[in-house]
């Protein structure tokens, strides 16, 4: 598990440049024009969650890329793929409720949410997709303080 | 009362100390005499104590034996330091006297809060690693402790172990390292591949730079083998296989120890290069890609950089020059690739290759050259991406100074050519940016003085001709030209020679196109030309400025007996083209004159620029002029202008008889505007600048004028205007009044006006009606804001209440200072902030719903702040600002929401396990 000394399950992955900043336009500095909600919005929400085994972020390990990321502001729904490193990984469900956490505590509330795994790259894919969309296991599962504990690891800023 | 002591005495109070008293069983006052009584006799009786031998170092190996006291660490730590430096015999006490210091490694002390004593954790570590890191004979006891500590799970162990390390290197030799190098590499290895920490990896980085130099220049008898090579091997061979993995994680990691260890000595260099830029070079064709191709061009990149350390390199030692074609054409074929982010690091690379050159003669030939300098034009004017034609251009201009020839030969004539080119295949708009680029780009090269005398009248022709065209957006072209001559001025600053040409070229110049304008608008009442526009003459004004500011004061008095008669007398003969169709007039009255009392901009430029010991002719004359047209002129822009210029030359005016008079003079004029009439603004703008000018050189009057100023507040239609003037006097004025332009600036100016005028700003305030209330914060938030952020710390408990009270202020100006006045304090002084929190948190949250969008953002930056504050003080408040932060989550602007995402992440986790 995390920080508990076992070998990593992938040692040196494959690692991906960060996206810099959004730059800044004209037009988010004006008062008056409204910015919609765009898909790039919700990826720099998401980019960068630390992985809970390495000292890389979701980005970097292009566990989340923006081309999966899909937002509709007008109809409020999210939909999130993540693609794990490799199809066993045993942190999927961890990964999974990180981005979910930190998705409801960055979006308006009438924002219904998806977060599922990239088809086909996970050995028990549907069976955490599952877990992910069921809001009662969501939410028993920050009551438990281990668990709770990971996922705000993965959310903190990194030093 | 060491001096009375008869010789024998030392010896026999220590030999009785270390004998009859148990010193850890003393208090710890009594401990810390002991060891001044034996720091003195160090001092003063050093020849008696070494006659002991290695009973004193014995003895007092038993005394600080268990001592517990962080005072007294620090004084024993010192004694051992100087038993080890003034050669006391240590005898067969090495090892007992490495437990005794080390037993307390890494050291774990973390002062008590409000410790008067003021000991530091950082003391004591400095403190012992001196002693650790002060003798080779401790090398066999110190580094496997060192191995094992580098593995701690406390970074700061793994730190200091590191450090620790690092500062042995200085002092140890081969023979000490020998037997450990395995192990401290592997140690190293792991940790650089393994750390999350940027600390942690630069100091094993730094660690391995030390023992490779450590090894580089160990100096060894003729029957030891070299250990150089070997442990450069042992790391290539780690290492060296990462760098064909260019995706992979350990990439990055293996390029900085090969670095790190390849940078401490040319053998090592030439070690790991031979090996590692073969490699890189292969790679690079392997790898098609261009994120791969970056990530290994950027790291040959690296391994080129560090040629630079070892300057001239003789050619048969360089392994770079029988790369030198390969390695050119990698760099080439980045600059053609597609990818911005490749081409960036090939331009990069560029640089570092053109500064080869110097280094490894031979290395670009003439050809190549000319190559590269083909490849910046076409980056810097036809890339379409921005970032590459900037980088293009500034490489352009670091490597101009070396090669001025290819450059002024080659690459101005290109930008002249390019844009001075009508073509009209193009659209109009295409064409502007592509002369913008020309012009940047002419700007950029003009680093070498042969270059700038090239690029120079280019410029200056290019303005002549979109000064007569008809061209819509000619200002725009104007400024565009002016902020390149600026540019070449800034860089023509530090040489004398570029400097004076660039005055006398392009000073006059510029006065004779704005004078001919002028002129041409005063007879015939043409439409205002382009260059007379308000836009045009500011960007002018840096251009003048910037030409002045580094003149000889030879120079500049001779450039200045021009000038000024200029525009006190008309007299153009100084000026290139000089035959006028009337005469310049600036300071006479006369509506058709408008046009040319624009002007004095240019002559402020130039003569608030000079240097304080250059004499000013006719100054008192000049001054008088400047009093009455900023106090009558109905154009702001002129009148602004002039009062400016008025204060600049006040500021440096030699402090007597003739500065009172003219000051009393404007003082009068000032209150006769103030009093009624049609001119009050003016006045105001004048008490502004004068006030600003005497402030900054502390002159007496200063307090008189601040005070008019105060009063003002309390003026209905005024008031406003005079409270943002609190900004005008604290902030760095960008024209006239700064250090650069050779003004009277003393440091502390800030908190002096601070501590003279706050009170009575915060006595205003309380005593002004409800209509004005809100100039006196403002102009408080002004002068808080420009205040160091150290004393606004110290200053806060007086003027809290005020700053809360600001919170609910309806102005935003005043809104916006405040909090951004508030968030550092948040930061840096918890504490205090603490007792305020339920208003802190009522009013930020309620300002998170402004209507003005910086508000938000202020506000909600705030919010984020007070997470750090103590969390049990928060906690109470941990739901209803949760609740509250999900409104501006759904906010109509992007940079609202992003801070509005990152304040309430940081309150979610509050109180939560993981934070």
């Amino acid at each position: 598990g995390p920080g508990g000394g076992a070998p990593l399950e992938n040692a040196n992955p494959l690692v991906y440049r960060r996206s810099g900043e959004r730059p800044v336009t004209a037009r988010e500095e004006d008062d008056e024009l409204p910015d919609s909600i765009d898909d790039r919005e919700i990826f720099d929400l998401i980019r960068s969650i630390n992985d809970p085994e390495h000292p890389l972020t979701l980005e970097e390990l292009n566990v989340v890329e923006q081309v999966r990321v899909k937002v509709n502001d007008a109809e409020s729904t999210v939909a999130v793929e993540f693609t794990p490193t490799i199809p066993h990984c045993s942190m999927a469900t961890l990964i999974g409720l990180s981005i979910k956490v930190k998705l409801i505590r960055s979006l308006p509330e009438r924002f219904k949410l998806d977060v599922h795994i990239t088809p086909g790259t996970h050995a028990s894919e549907h069976a955490v997709n599952k877990q992910l969309a069921d809001k009662e296991r969501v939410a028993a599962a920050l009551e438990n303080s281990h668990l709770l504990e990971v996922v705000n690891q993965c959310l903190s800023a990194r030093s | 009362m060491c001096e009375v002591l008869s010789p024998g005495l030392a010896v026999s109070v220590l030999k009785a100390i270390f004998q009859e008293v148990h010193v850890q069983s003393l208090l710890q006052l009594d401990r810390h005499t002991v060891y001044s009584i034996i720091t003195n006799f160090m001092g003063t009786r050093e020849e008696e104590l070494k006659g002991l031998g290695a009973d004193f170092t014995f003895g007092f190996i038993q005394v600080m034996d268990g001592e517990k006291d962080p005072r007294n660490l620090l004084v024993a730590f010192q004694i051992v330091r100087d038993l080890i430096a003034k050669n006391y015999a240590l005898g067969p006490f090495v090892e007992e006297l490495f437990e005794v210091t080390s037993c307390y490694f890494p050291i774990d002390f973390t002062p008590p809060p409000n410790d008067p004593h003021g000991i530091q954790r950082e003391d004591l570590i400095l403190s012992l690693r001196a002693v650790l890191a002060s003798t080779p004979q401790f090398a066999e006891f110190l580094l496997p402790l060192l191995i094992e500590k580098m593995d701690s799970d406390l970074q700061s162990a793994k730190l200091d172990s590191l450090q620790t390390l690092t500062a042995c290197c200085a002092i140890y030799g081969q023979k000490e390292l020998q037997e450990f190098l395995p192990s401290l590499w592997s140690s190293l290895r792991r940790e650089v591949f393994q750390t999350a920490s940027e600390k942690v990896e630069a100091e094993c980085l730094a660690a391995l730079h030390a023992l490779s130099a450590c090894l580089s220049c160990s100096v060894l008898s003729s029957d030891t083998e070299d250990l150089l090579d070997s442990f450069l091997s042992s790391i290539l061979q780690d290492c060296r296989h990462h760098l064909c993995e260019p995706d992979m994680k350990l990439v990055w990691p293996s390029a900085k120890l090969l670095q790190a260890a390849a940078g401490a000595s040319l053998r090592a260099y030439h070690c790991v290069t031979s090996s590692v830029l073969p490699l890189l070079l292969e790679q690079y064709t392997k790898h098609p890609q261009s994120s791969q191709r970056r990530t290994i061009l950027e790291m040959l990149l690296g391994f080129l950089e560090l040629q630079q350390k070892w300057g001239h390199v003789e050619e048969d030692e360089s392994t770079l020059l029988s790369l030198r074609a390969p390695v050119c054409s990698v760099v080439f074929s980045a600059l053609t690739d597609p990818s911005v982010q490749l081409q960036l690091v090939g331009i990069r690379a560029l640089t570092v290759l053109g500064s080869l050159q110097a280094l490894v003669p031979g290395f670009l030939s003439p050809s190549d050259l000319e190559l590269v300098v083909d490849h910046l034009i076409r980056l810097a004017l036809h890339e379409e991406d921005s970032q590459s034609s900037e980088a293009a251009m500034e490489a352009a201009g670091s490597l101009a100074p070396l090669y001025p020839k290819v450059f002024s030969g080659h690459m101005v004539p290109r930008l002249e050519e390019e844009l001075q080119s009508e073509r009209q295949e193009e659209s109009p708009c295409d064409h502007r940016s592509l002369r913008q680029r020309c012009l940047q780009a002419l700007a950029a090269v003009s680093t070498h003085t042969s270059i700038v005398r090239e690029t120079v009248p280019v410029l200056l022709q290019h303005l002549r001709k979109v000064q007569k065209g008809s061209e819509a957006g000619n200002t725009q072209d104007m400024v565009s030209v002016c902020q390149s001559l600026h540019r070449v001025a800034l860089q023509c600053q530090q040489d004398a020679e570029s400097c004076w040409y660039y005055h006398q070229t392009v000073v006059p110049c510029l006065l004779a196109m704005a004078v001919q304008a002028a002129m041409q608008e005063s007879t015939h009442l043409l439409l205002a030309k382009a260059l007379l526009e308000e836009e045009v003459l500011a960007a002018m004004v840096p251009v003048i400025s910037a030409a002045t500011t580094h003149l000889s004061p030879e120079l500049a008095t001779q450039s200045v007996s021009h000038v000024v008669p200029l525009f006190l007398d008309g007299e153009v003969s100084f000026l290139p083209q000089n035959s006028f169709p009337c005469s310049f007039q600036p300071f006479e009255d006369g509506e058709c004159l408008e046009a040319q009392r624009r002007l004095v901009a240019l002559l402020m430029a130039f003569v608030c620029s000079l240097p304080r010991n250059v004499a000013i002719p006719q100054q008192e004359r000049l001054l008088h002029e400047l009093l009455a047209l900023s106090c009558s002129c109905n154009c702001p822009f002129t009148a602004t202008t002039a009062a400016k210029c008025f204060a600049g030359l006040v500021n440096k005016h030699l402090a007597g008889q003739q500065l009172d008079e003219i000051l009393q003079l404007a003082v009068n004029r000032m209150e006769l505007g103030l009093a009624e009439g049609p001119c009050r603004m003016q006045a105001l703008t004048l008490l502004l600048w004068v006030t600003k000018a005497l402030v900054l050189r502390y002159h007496p009057l200063s307090s008189c004028l601040t005070d008019k100023l105060l009063g003002l507040l309390g003026d209905t239609e005024l008031g406003p205007a005079a409270a943002d003037g609190f900004s005008l006097l604290m902030a760095e004025s960008p024209d006239v009044l700064h250090k650069g332009c050779h003004a009277d600036v003393r440091i502390m100016f800030r908190q002096r006006f601070f501590t003279d005028n706050v009170p009575k700003l915060v006595q205003g305030f309380h005593g002004a009606g409800p209509d004005v209330k809100a100039n006196y914060l403002k102009g408080l938030s002004h002068v808080l804001n420009h205040l160091p952020k150290p004393v606004l710390v110290t200053e806060l408990p007086t003027l809290l209440s005020l700053l809360l009270e600001a919170l609910s202020c309806s102005d935003r100006v005043v809104q916006l200072s405040t909090l951004s006045c508030l968030q550092p304090l948040l930061l840096e002084a918890p504490q205090i902030m603490s007792l305020h929190v339920d208003t802190l948190v009522t009013k930020f949250l309620s300002l998170t719903s402004s209507p003005t969008m910086a508000v938000r953002i202020a506000a909600l930056r705030c919010a984020h702040a007070l997470t750090s504050l103590p969390t049990t003080v928060l906690l109470p408040y941990k739901a209803r600002v949760i609740r509250a932060l999900a409104k501006p989550l759904d906010d109509k602007k992007r940079l609202v929401r992003k801070e509005a995402v990152a304040a309430r992440g940081e309150w979610f986790l509050l109180g939560s396990p993981g934070r």
